[in-house]
């Protein structure tokens, strides 16, 4: 029974690192730019599903997942046109680019899924070689956070972190922040689509449903790395790692509780149910565990001694 | 240098909350103009700076800078002309980020922002030693998120930022009445410092009419969107309290109507 869990344990930390990368993708904008973009849930099925019809036409699959990436900043593209351009609220513009990718990614593949089993194609990750697989993520991984950790570095990286940040000082200091949202909507999606086209690779094939409620992976991927490594996770490229090890610890839980026969019906709102509380946690320390400090009297103080001046 | 030319601003035209808040303002300054700017709750002081800055559009009316119609432009273009200080701390600064890190984005005000090292090692050793001169204890703490700083420290710190980049014009927004007697007396302090030794042409909106007599080179007064006094050279030196109170009953045929400025004179 125990050595039957832990067979599943290599494909639990495959797919973990899969969606810890579409987590990184939903960090840069949750996180740096102050901003939950839904698109995620259309772009990751984008990737795959550009991945997926590119391969099996005969398509190198460097070259497929490319393009899927190119695929994918494309509809971040379009959520931040529709967001900076248009004026309509992040979330709703998200959404809005979500519904447009489910109709552009049954287009794509022609049907709601198309297989790409890993015998017949030549692709780098495959279910049947999770030896294989773990190398290639890990190495994916480690080009991510390498070149993100650049990036933010970098005036332009800096630029959109201080846009999420603090939009006023921002602009004030002369930060196009329509550019700036745009672009880090762009970089995030592109790598959400990445992580689309290796989950597509991985478990043989692309599905019209693939991304549904992966916002919320993603976000769990992102609260349990942050939560469990905010103490040694001060540098950038640590966090990032952390977001990484977020997601492999989800599906390293997911994998459990199916494996102790949980009805997988449940697991979807489960999911919900825990990234919902560790949103709440945060604000529930700050409303009701708080220390009263005599702050507002030494403020209210101070307002006497400069009323009296 | 700078030219308002009739500038005019009503929010929520044509409904019940219609507020006129410029009303055919105009002002010049000339290079090096260090103004202070009072006037009562409502009299449009933070909506000037706000239409200087860009943060909408004027109704009416133009602003030049040094020639350049800034009218148009939009609020991150004409950035790099303005240094701003606002009056929340928590403004000018963003928390999370390094001190160093929100100094190296306000040297790089109005320029393109490119793939080049956010903050060189040559620029660090500069920001050292202006932070070093705001004598806070900020010099070592380069590395620190802004957000582990004093509303003080942060008001510094942003005036720092502002003064980079030798930007044509700084707009203070009431950037000390958020502080305690203490530390706005430093803030000021420092502000004078900044403004004396990089030669900026300044305007400075504070509720204190002690400060604004005490402070720069010429003082104006608004009322109802439009400037009512203008004082500067020796007029302003001589200047009391008193003085500026029956001016502003003389030019306004009111009571000044600030309870906060009245509090603090």
């Amino acid at each position: 029974m125990f050595l039957n869990w832990l067979a599943t344990l290599p494909g639990a930390i495959a797919q973990g690192i899969i969606w810890g990368i579409m987590a990184v993708g939903v960090y840069i904008t949750y996180k740096i730019l102050d901003i939950a973009d839904l698109t995620v849930d259309g772009s990751i099925c984008t990737g795959a599903a550009v991945c997926a019809v590119m391969v099996t036409s005969g398509v190198n699959v460097w070259v497929a997942m490319i393009c899927a990436v190119l695929a994918g900043m494309l509809t971040g593209l379009a959520t931040g046109l529709l967001h900076t351009l248009m004026g309509i609220p992040p979330i709703l513009a998200g959404i809005l680019t979500q519904l447009i990718l489910w109709s552009v990614n049954l287009k794509i593949m022609g049907k709601a899924n198309i297989a790409l089993p890993s015998r017949q194609f030549d692709v780098i990750l495959a279910q049947l070689n999770i030896k294989q697989s773990l190398i290639w993520l890990v190495v994916f991984v480690a080009v991510i956070v390498a070149l993100l950790y650049f990036f933010f570095g970098t005036e332009l990286g800096m630029s959109l972190r201080s846009t999420g940040n603090n939009i006023h000082m921002s602009q004030a200091q002369g930060i196009n922040i329509n550019f700036t949202k745009v672009l880090g909507l762009v970089i995030s999606n592109g790598i959400v689509a990445l992580s689309g086209a290796l989950l597509a690779q991985y478990q043989g094939f692309s599905d019209i449903n693939m991304g549904r409620g992966a916002i919320v992976i993603g976000l769990a991927a992102v609260i349990i790395g942050e939560t469990l490594f905010s103490k040694i996770a001060r540098n950038f490229a640590v966090r990032l790692l952390a977001v990484v090890a977020g997601g492999i610890i989800y599906f390293f839980v997911y994998q459990t509780v199916i494996f102790l026969g949980l009805d997988t019906d449940l697991l979807k709102m489960l999911s919900a149910v825990v990234v919902a509380i560790f949103l709440a946690v945060p604000y529930w320390k700050k409303k009701y565990f708080t220390k009263v400090k005599i702050k507002p009297t030494t403020e209210s103080k101070s307002e006497e001694v400069k009323e009296n001046a | 240098m700078l030219e308002i030319k009739n500038i005019s601003k009503t929010f929520n035209p044509g409904t019940v909350n219609a507020k006129t808040a410029l009303n055919g303002l105009n002002l010049t300054l000339e290079d090096g103009d260090f103004v202070t700017v009072i006037g009562g709750n409502g009299a449009g002081k933070s909506t000037m700076l706000n239409a200087i800055a860009g943060c909408w559009k004027v109704d009416e009316g133009s602003i030049l800078i040094d020639g350049i119609n800034i009218t148009h432009m939009p609020e991150y273009k004409r950035a790099k002309f303005l240094g701003r200080v606002f009056q929340d701390p928590m403004m000018g600064t963003a928390a999370d980020m390094q001190i160093d890190e929100n100094l190296a984005i306000a040297a790089r005000r109005g320029k393109h922002h490119t793939f080049k090292w956010g903050v060189s090692s040559k620029e660090r050793a500069e920001y050292r030693e202006l932070l070093k001169q705001l004598d806070l204890g900020l010099e070592n703490r380069l590395t620190s998120k802004v957000g582990l700083l004093s509303g003080g420290q942060r008001q510094a710190v942003t005036l720092l930022m502002a003064s980079l980049n030798q930007p044509k014009l700084l707009l203070l927004d009431e950037h000390t009445a958020a502080l305690d007697p203490k530390t706005a007396a430093k803030v000021l302090e420092i502000t004078d410092r900044i403004v004396n030794e990089n030669k900026l042409t300044t305007i400075m909106i504070t509720h204190n009419m002690r400060d604004a007599i005490k402070h720069g080179n010429r003082l104006i007064m608004m009322h109802e969107g439009r400037v009512i006094v203008d004082v500067k050279g020796e007029d302003k030196k001589k200047l009391t309290v008193e003085d500026l109170l029956g001016m502003f009953t003389k030019a306004s045929g009111s009571e000044f109507a600030s309870d906060r400025a009245m509090l603090s004179k």
